[in-house]
């Protein structure tokens, strides 16, 4: 069985989302493919198989969340928290990707074609997201691992609360959060952003990114600060 | 939750298909607002001096034609009046200050929506569904509509807490969201004569701009008014005689979802309310940015 496809015109999601749930072995499909998304929430959730999943069309909330091991992509836009708590594998958004794209994501690459909305990768826990276009405000806000890849512009309040996470960004960012701080590539970070960018399909160079980092000075509570962050 | 549904035909011949094309819309929207829906719809002005007024009675078999009656009796003019079970939009010439203090003065218990020359509003407790087969919303023409469905939050279900909200006339302003100061404005317009009729905090943001708009400044100076004042979480959707107004706060935590082709701009809280339109998928489709203003003429 090389693809299937499901029409959510047709088939109720719940159906579609158990076959996606069960498949695993040998019989399994390479490639699934969902047409008429129509912006239903939940789409392709809770995926652990390594089968290649294609949503043709604008997804809801959630769609591709706790992914392990799938290769999904979305050929439109998506909602609220795509790929939020993926744990491995590969999310592909090829427009825009609403609020709290990666949120909490633990592992696994999330790629957003174009402009990511406010808070992308708020809380980020070990996954890695490029995004295409540009981010809104507070994104990467407490993100504690992985690396968030910003082709275009930040928003207000980039890396807000920082932990161990780093941020690179290519165009301009209108504000810094606190803790957040510009560091300068070493050739590691070159390495990084070059592999990243190689998996997306960017063809940008690694040189043209600065690194975003936490001072670390909210790592401790400091009493003399009043209150000052 | 609540959800929001808005829909601006620019091509005049489909505005005799508003109703078809917004009720899916409003329906797509159950699931955020099962507890109430209602919207405004707005069409070609009326010629001065004349306003239509909204009514909303409580019974479904309300006695519309004694209304009429008495109406003849106080002015010596009739009327005309389209009623739709326990609502009723009434046309007349005479001065709105007029009609507006009879009403209140002979009929306490019928609920005035909107008054204007273009607006009509419906709203009511219940299912989306339920509330748009109630008074045919499918049948409903014009340019542009405004409409909501309610998951109450902060203030009671009943049909006046229900959206849009309207101040003056030919204004409306539905709410998917909560404000934090709506006393603090509430108290800064009571001492300039302007009542409120609910506790609601929509409603606060309705009357504050719609007083700044009274005091000179146009719709977007207002809604610039707006995000210095109100505090709190709100996609805001607004209707006039010839817009259609859409902003988010700060944090735009509450969701929006535009398409625009050649033939209409329809705005909804998520995508699977707009799915259904023709050419969606040729569509320019963008999330409003916070704090930005997005305003389409008719």
């Amino acid at each position: 069985m090389e693809r299937v496809t499901f029409d959510l015109a047709q088939v109720p999601l719940r159906q579609v989302n158990q076959f996606l749930h069960q498949v695993s072995g040998q019989t399994a499909p390479k490639t699934v493919a969902i047409l008429n998304p129509d912006g239903a929430h939940n789409i392709a959730v809770g995926l652990d198989a390594p089968i290649a999943v294609e949503i043709m069309g604008h997804t809801g909330y959630y769609a591709a969340a706790m992914n392990q091991q799938a290769q999904v992509t979305i050929t439109g836009n998506a909602g609220t928290g795509v790929a939020e708590n993926m744990m491995s594998g590969q999310v592909r958004v090829k427009g825009f990707a609403s609020v709290a794209a990666g949120a909490s994501a633990h592992g696994g690459l999330l790629i957003i074609e174009g402009d990511a909305s406010l808070r992308c990768g708020i809380s980020l826990k070990g996954a890695d997201i490029v995004v295409g276009g540009n981010v809104g405000s507070f994104s990467a806000f407490m993100a504690q691992a992985g690396c968030l890849v910003i082709c275009g512009d930040a928003g207000d309040a980039l890396g807000d609360s920082l932990y161990e996470a780093v941020i690179y960004v290519r165009g301009r960012i209108k504000s810094l959060g606190a803790d957040a701080r510009i560091e300068p590539m070493a050739a590691a970070d070159i390495e990084t952003v070059g592999s990243l960018l190689h998996q997306a399909g960017f063809e940008y160079h690694p040189q043209e990114f600065q690194r975003v980092a936490s001072a670390k000075q909210l790592y401790h509570w400091n009493a003399d600060a009043n209150q000052e962050y | 939750m609540c959800g929001i549904v808005g829909l601006l035909i620019k091509q005049p011949e489909l505005r005799p298909s508003l109703g078809k094309l917004m009720v899916p819309m409003l329906i797509g929207m159950s699931d955020r607002g099962p507890d109430s829906a209602g919207l405004a719809v707005f069409t070609a002005p009326l010629p001065q001096p004349q306003r239509q007024y909204s009514l909303y009675a409580g019974d479904k078999n309300f006695p519309w034609s004694k209304v009429v009656k008495a109406f003849q009796g106080n002015f010596g003019s009739r009327p005309q009046i389209q009623t739709h079970g326990n609502q009723a939009v009434l046309v007349t010439d005479l001065p709105p200050v007029r009609v507006q203090g009879w009403l209140k003065a002979a009929y306490p218990l019928l609920h005035l929506l909107s008054t204007g020359r273009a607006i009509a509003l419906y709203k009511d407790a219940g299912q989306p569904q339920a509330v748009a087969e109630r008074y045919d919303f499918q049948s409903l023409q014009g340019s542009h509509v405004v409409a909501h469905t309610r998951m109450a939050t902060e203030s009671a279900v009943t049909p006046a807490h229900a959206h849009p909200f309207t101040a003056g006339e030919d204004f409306c302003l539905v709410h998917n969201g909560s404000l934090s100061n709506p006393h603090q404005i509430r108290r800064q317009l009571e001492p300039l004569g302007i009542d409120f009729e609910t506790d609601n905090d929509t409603e606060a943001a309705c009357r504050f701009l719609e007083w700044r708009m009274r005091e000179g400044d146009d719709l977007e100076a207002s809604l610039h008014q707006g995000f210095e004042v109100l505090d709190g979480f709100y996609t805001l959707l607004m209707g006039t005689v010839d817009k259609l107004a859409l902003v988010r706060d700060a944090f735009a935590c509450k969701p929006a979802v535009v398409a625009e082709t050649d033939a209409y701009v329809a705005i909804a809280s998520e995508f699977r309310s707009l799915a259904h339109l023709p050419d969606v998928h040729q569509a320019h489709i963008y999330e409003p940015a916070p704090e930005e203003l997005y305003v389409w003429s008719v």
